[in-house]
């Protein structure tokens, strides 16, 4: 009984505590002014549909190429690293180590203006767009090339030798058994690095883009500086929450059906 | 010229010598169990036949191909040796009739349609013609290792190879597997068993391998080793098989 009780009141003062801050917070805060800085449906609709058109769309190209990038490049890291050709081992080892450590702005400075300075003669095809592709998916090849090799090491030995057992060569074993399964094993922590690359495309405007080639946080950015009122953010903010949310639903599901999984 | 060949086989993990020379011979259209005590080194043994294991020293051959010889191509030989292992070893993102078609496509480049035709044929072998379309998950143990045999067989091995094929299934299931395995010794099938069957050995083996400590220690028809058997660390082992909680 008195322990009863005393579990009662812990969880009405639990109670207590957050009605009497979200009060304190609902009560002082002027919503008028905070609905002039950031809520404004002008200013929110003088941003569209260009903001969508041009901004999101930007944003989910920079995305899908960096992440295609990403994808290729660490698939190939990931398969090196389980090389029996120990320099391919060191090579991949020394890469992932590399880039896994170096901030995605200072790599995409190296890769938009490092290059063009060492080779002024040659240009990264694509222009901005393929400035991005490698910029962004070099890290983004560090990060996935780790998740494959998990996902290859997490698939039972015994598939690898049933397959040799029916004659299939080393390659045709990866290709035909292991890559399948270790797909999608991955397929839940690639899709949160696909979220964070959408994240990382916030850094592209530091490469100089234009009006055709501008994304969501440089967009929103500039109509911050225009209108001298926060709404753009809150827009922007919102976009990228259109493109994160799903995913995250989705990394959601895929977990859940793979632990419904049997075997 | 025997169908299996193993000369002077020595197998070692490290510092650890699993197998101290075998000498061993299957002809063809022979079934031989090999039992002995875990550890004794027979799945070892079992696995440098199709050369999952590298064998440390001596030669393995199958079918006048020697497996030993650095310059054999392994892939080809092992397109022909079928093997069945304890855990099945299904490949649970294929369906069952993609379990069994998809070496007889990549490997053997059989069209779609012959090695669709194929896996029908073996899944029928195995009683389990309706099942085609199911996925690993969805099946029993005793099920799954059916049509683990059934992909064997699609390949038309020379030879097969069980390890252990009941070990890890539910005592009601064991009967299904042990009839397969049964009817095709019966069609002549070349098959080495590593199993604790001794029902199966008896009944269905020509010849019994006792094997401890990564020797052979006594081989013979199944009336001679598992009824009368001569030596004295044989006896002991068939005591603790047979007769259960009195070892």
């Amino acid at each position: 009984m008195k322990v009863r009780a005393r579990r009662r009141l812990t969880r009405g003062v639990a109670y207590a505590v957050f009605v009497g801050v979200l009060l304190l917070v609902v009560l002082a805060a002027d919503w008028g002014r905070l609905a002039e800085a950031f809520l404004r449906p002008d200013v929110a609709g003088s941003m569209f549909p260009g903001v969508v058109t041009t901004a999101l769309v930007n944003t989910l190209i920079y995305t899908l190429l960096a992440f295609v990038f990403g994808l290729v490049v660490g698939l190939a890291l990931a398969l090196a690293r389980l090389s029996s050709v120990a320099p391919y081992r060191w090579f991949a080892t020394a890469y992932i180590e590399i880039f896994r450590g170096l901030p995605a702005l200072l790599v995409l400075f190296l890769v938009g203006y490092g290059i063009p300075l060492a080779f002024p003669d040659r240009e990264i095809p694509g222009g901005l767009f393929g400035s991005v592709t490698v910029g962004l998916g070099a890290t983004a090849a560090a990060y996935t090339a780790e998740t494959l090799r998990a996902g290859i090491q997490a698939v039972p030995r015994g598939q690898t030798e049933a397959a040799r057992s029916l004659g299939m060569s080393p390659t045709r074993a990866m290709i035909s058994i292991v890559l399948p399964q270790a797909l999608r094993i991955v397929l839940p922590p690639l899709t949160n690095e696909f979220v964070s690359l959408t994240k990382d495309t916030s850094l592209v405007y530091v490469l100089g883009v234009t009006a055709g080639t501008i994304e969501l946080t440089k967009y929103a950015g500039d109509a911050l500086n225009q209108q001298v009122n926060a709404t753009p953010l809150v827009v922007a903010g919102l976009l990228y929450l259109v493109i994160t949310l799903p995913l995250s639903q989705v990394v959601r599901l895929l977990e859940r059906r793979s632990a419904r999984a049997v075997r | 010229m025997p169908f299996v060949e193993i000369r002077d086989l020595h197998k070692s993990f490290g510092d650890n010598e699993v197998l101290r020379g075998i000498d061993f011979d299957v002809e063809a259209g022979e079934v031989v169990c090999l039992v002995g005590p875990s550890g004794s080194g027979k799945s070892t043994l079992l696995r440098c036949v199709n050369a999952l294991e590298a064998a440390t020293s001596g030669s393995v051959t199958v079918d006048g191909v020697e497996l030993t010889d650095p310059d054999t191509d392994l892939d080809a030989a092992r397109r022909h040796i079928g093997m069945v292992f304890q855990h099945f070893n299904l490949f649970p993102h294929l369906t069952v009739q993609g379990n069994i078609t998809v070496a007889q496509r990549r490997v053997l480049r059989r069209s779609s349609s012959a090695a669709a035709a194929e896996a029908r044929t073996q899944l029928s072998r195995v009683g389990l013609a309706d099942r085609a379309t199911a996925y690993p998950g969805q099946l029993s143990g005793g099920q799954q290792q059916r049509v683990a045999i059934a992909r064997a067989l699609a390949m038309h091995p020379g030879l097969m190879l069980f390890d252990e094929p009941t070990s890890a299934l539910d005592p009601e299931l064991v009967g299904d597997v042990l009839t397969v395995m049964r009817k095709l010794a019966e069609e002549g099938m070349t098959m080495i068993v590593v199993t604790h069957e001794m029902s199966f050995a008896r009944d269905v083996a020509s010849r019994v391998v006792f094997m401890d400590a990564g020797r052979i220690i006594e081989t013979g028809p199944p009336a001679d080793v598992l009824a009368n058997p001569q030596h004295e660390r044989t006896r002991t082992f068939l005591q603790r098989v047979l007769q259960p909680g009195r070892g």
